[in-house]
């Protein structure tokens, strides 16, 4: 099948490249991690608060991390002309995408759902909550992946692209927000998730539908225009 | 490869008939004879909606006389929202069928859009203090008509940051309009939940029951006064649009000499 | 081959060309010439699929899809030529063994640098792995934007004569080069002339 070979090709290559230039991937990862940091050191460490705030601030770090990875999805093969080579081969470019969507994910969505743990412990929630925790991100780190490549395509070629993919996607990032932290929350408090779960779980199907479809779109305004 | 010469005759005739309809001058033309009428409908409408709320409509029992707020405040958000839905639809058509006068329709949209909600805003918090003693309440509509400017922000400022870039600029943001159209819904439904998750009690701005008639009329007078007020303006900035955009053209020339400008 | 119809192309409000017309078949080479900014780049992207803000047909009357070398190298500094290659082959969906690859490398004097980081390499070095490239994957047609910027007098020469030995084989190329080639190309568009 060559739609499944290209599929693996494109992860292969991207992974690659990630692997020779860790810094893109290793940076956001380290921002993740202080930005959780920050806040026990500005609200204090009583293990109330931080249990309550807990769902919230790391939500909010995934996003902006995510956010922060996301724009070197498609900037180095933009600047590079590798795009164009895409852009003219003879797969689908929706295949393309996809490949370097799922490459992205593997690097930064599924690297922050493993260290989430560790937050968890650190904020002081109870084992239902972190195994909630871990969950909800890996549901939902592969949307926030989705969403951002439409960002990431729209904004390829401008050189203050960063902030603007944040001012893009953020708004859509809002309802994952919102369900994460609730589902966390439940969790922590001993109650049932399932209605989240099940609502993440259609979100990610829903931008595995269509959000590719956007990138296409978006990767194509900015190669052919 | 991409070809263009394959389509089907009848294709073809319809895409002609569809780019004539979106030929900017002869919007201009049409527009130009149906404005004048368009604003003096809007005049009425808001003139006669303005004095029966302010004026002739009794107080609340509770809320007093902030309640005329209201007829500001529901029209300005209602026309937030159908506001970026017209941006997306003309931003649909622009990718789609690649007629300019739709991306002048998004271009021109989006600012007027995003007043209206800064208006919805502006108001609601003013209503806010003293229904609820504060200036910001995080009530479910409030905050969804905030989500709604961060959307409109996004539309502009990528427009904005693409400038010079020449057809991708109005593509990129029509593509953006019409992914946050589909979220809209998802965003607003989110919203929703949250806000009874959080707070159960507090009270919301719309879903009063049963509002008697005569605080409703004025109400259905302003709604479509605000309507018609977003499209005269949507259209007048289009027209200008259209001149700033088409100045090099033989009509607009002879437009421009014949009224000395 | 191919067949343009009436092409209308204006950039920042400037017309770069209007209701250009021309077809070009096999064996064929088609110089576009013009000064800095005439369109050149816009024409050969215009032809290659990748610029559509323009009017007019353009008609492929096969279905191959042109291959194109542009400013941009399209090769990856993190990857080595051998793995850049094997991408490049993966994109155009054929199938190439190794022998194929590093004769291909070996056509552009690169053999012995297949396992280097492009990103080592030299400018003029990157620009034959691009070359590679379009050797190995064999396309009837051929799109070149300066294709001769940045190697030495030696890659000039083979590049001319795989240009030369393409067009032989009935391909077609179309090219944009401030460098004057060594043999007649059977058209010439001028650009900006009008």
């Amino acid at each position: 099948m060559s739609a499944i070979r290209i599929l693996l090709a494109t992860i292969h290559r991207d992974l690659l490249i990630h692997c020779r230039r860790p810094a893109d991937i290793l940076n956001p990862l380290m921002f993740f991690l202080m930005v959780v940091a920050l806040f026990p050191l500005g609200i204090g460490a009583a293990p109330a608060v931080l249990t309550e705030i807990a769902a919230g601030v790391i939500w909010v770090a995934v996003l902006l991390s995510t956010l922060l990875s996301i724009d070197v999805m498609f900037r180095g093969d933009f600047d590079d002309g590798s795009i164009e080579q895409i852009v003219l081969g003879r797969h689908p470019l929706i295949l393309v995408i996809f490949g370097k969507s799922i490459a992205q994910w593997l690097v930064s969505g599924l690297p922050m759902t493993i260290m989430s743990p560790v937050f968890g412990l650190m904020f002081h929630l109870n084992a239902g909550g972190i195994l909630a925790l871990v969950i909800a991100l890996l549901l939902a780190t592969p949307v926030m992946i989705l969403l951002g490549s439409i960002g990431a395509a729209l904004t390829l070629g401008l050189k203050n692209g960063g902030v603007l993919t944040a001012i893009v996607i953020l708004p859509l990032y809002i309802p994952l927000l919102i369900l994460g932290t609730s589902l966390v929350d439940n969790a922590i408090a001993g109650l049932e998730y399932t209605g989240q779960l099940l609502w993440l779980g259609a979100l990610l199907a829903i931008s595995t539908g269509f959000a590719p479809l956007a990138a296409v779109a978006g990767l194509k305004i900015a190669v052919k225009c | 490869m991409e070809t263009g010469g394959r389509e089907l005759p009848e294709v073809k005739t319809a895409a002609r008939w569809f780019h004539k309809l979106g030929s900017p001058k002869f919007f201009f033309e049409i527009s130009g004879r149906l404005l004048p009428w368009l604003w003096a409908l809007t005049a009425i409408l808001l003139a006669t909606g303005v004095v029966w709320a302010l004026g002739f409509v009794p107080e609340d029992y509770q809320q007093g006389h902030s309640v005329r707020i209201m007829y500001i405040h529901v029209p300005a958000a209602i026309l937030a929202q159908s506001g970026y839905v017209m941006m997306a639809a003309a931003g649909l058509v622009y990718l789609i069928w690649r007629i300019k006068l739709a991306d002048m329709a998004l271009q021109c949209a989006a600012p007027v859009g995003a007043t209206l909600t800064f208006l919805a805003l502006v108001t609601g918090s003013i209503w806010g203090k003293p229904t609820w003693g504060t200036w910001w309440e995080w009530d479910a509509r409030l905050t969804s008509t905030l989500v709604l400017l961060f959307l409109y922000t996004g539309v502009m400022a990528l427009r904005s940051a693409m400038e010079g870039r020449g057809a991708a600029a109005g593509r990129a943001a029509a593509l953006l309009a019409v992914v946050g159209v589909i979220n809209l819904p998802i965003i607003r439904y989110s919203v929703d939940w949250w806000h009874t998750l959080h707070q159960p009690s507090s009270f919301s701005l719309i879903s009063k029951p049963a509002m008697p008639m005569e605080m409703w009329l004025p109400l259905l007078v302003m709604v479509p006064g605000f309507y018609l007020f977003f499209c005269s303006t949507w259209i007048n900035r289009i027209r200008t649009e259209i001149l700033h955009r088409e100045y090099r053209t033989d009509w607009v020339r002879e437009l421009i000499r014949s009224n000395d400008v | 081959m191919l067949q343009a119809e009436n092409l209308t192309c204006e950039r920042n409000r400037q017309v770069l060309f209007q209701e250009l017309s021309f077809t070009c078949g096999p064996g064929e080479t088609l110089a576009i010439n013009g000064a800095n900014g005439a369109g050149k780049t816009t024409l050969l992207r215009i032809l290659a699929g990748l610029y559509e803000d323009y009017e007019g047909d353009v008609d492929w009357q096969l279905e191959e899809y042109p291959m194109y070398v542009g400013h941009k190298s399209g090769v990856k500094d993190l990857l080595t030529p051998y793995e850049n290659l094997s991408w490049a082959a993966e994109l155009y969906n054929c199938d190439i063994t190794r022998e194929e690859l590093e004769e291909a490398l070996q056509a552009v004097a690169l053999r012995g640098n297949e396992d280097v980081n492009c990103g080592a390499l030299s400018q003029g070095q990157r620009k034959r792995v691009c070359l590679a490239r379009l050797f190995l994957l064999d396309n009837p047609v051929w799109i070149l934007d300066e294709p001769f910027s940045a190697i030495d007098t030696k890659g000039v020469e083979i590049l001319e004569a795989r240009m030369l030995q393409h067009i032989d084989a009935g391909g077609l190329v179309i090219m944009a080069s401030h460098q004057p080639v060594s043999f007649a190309c059977s058209q010439i568009i001028n650009l900006g002339s009008s």
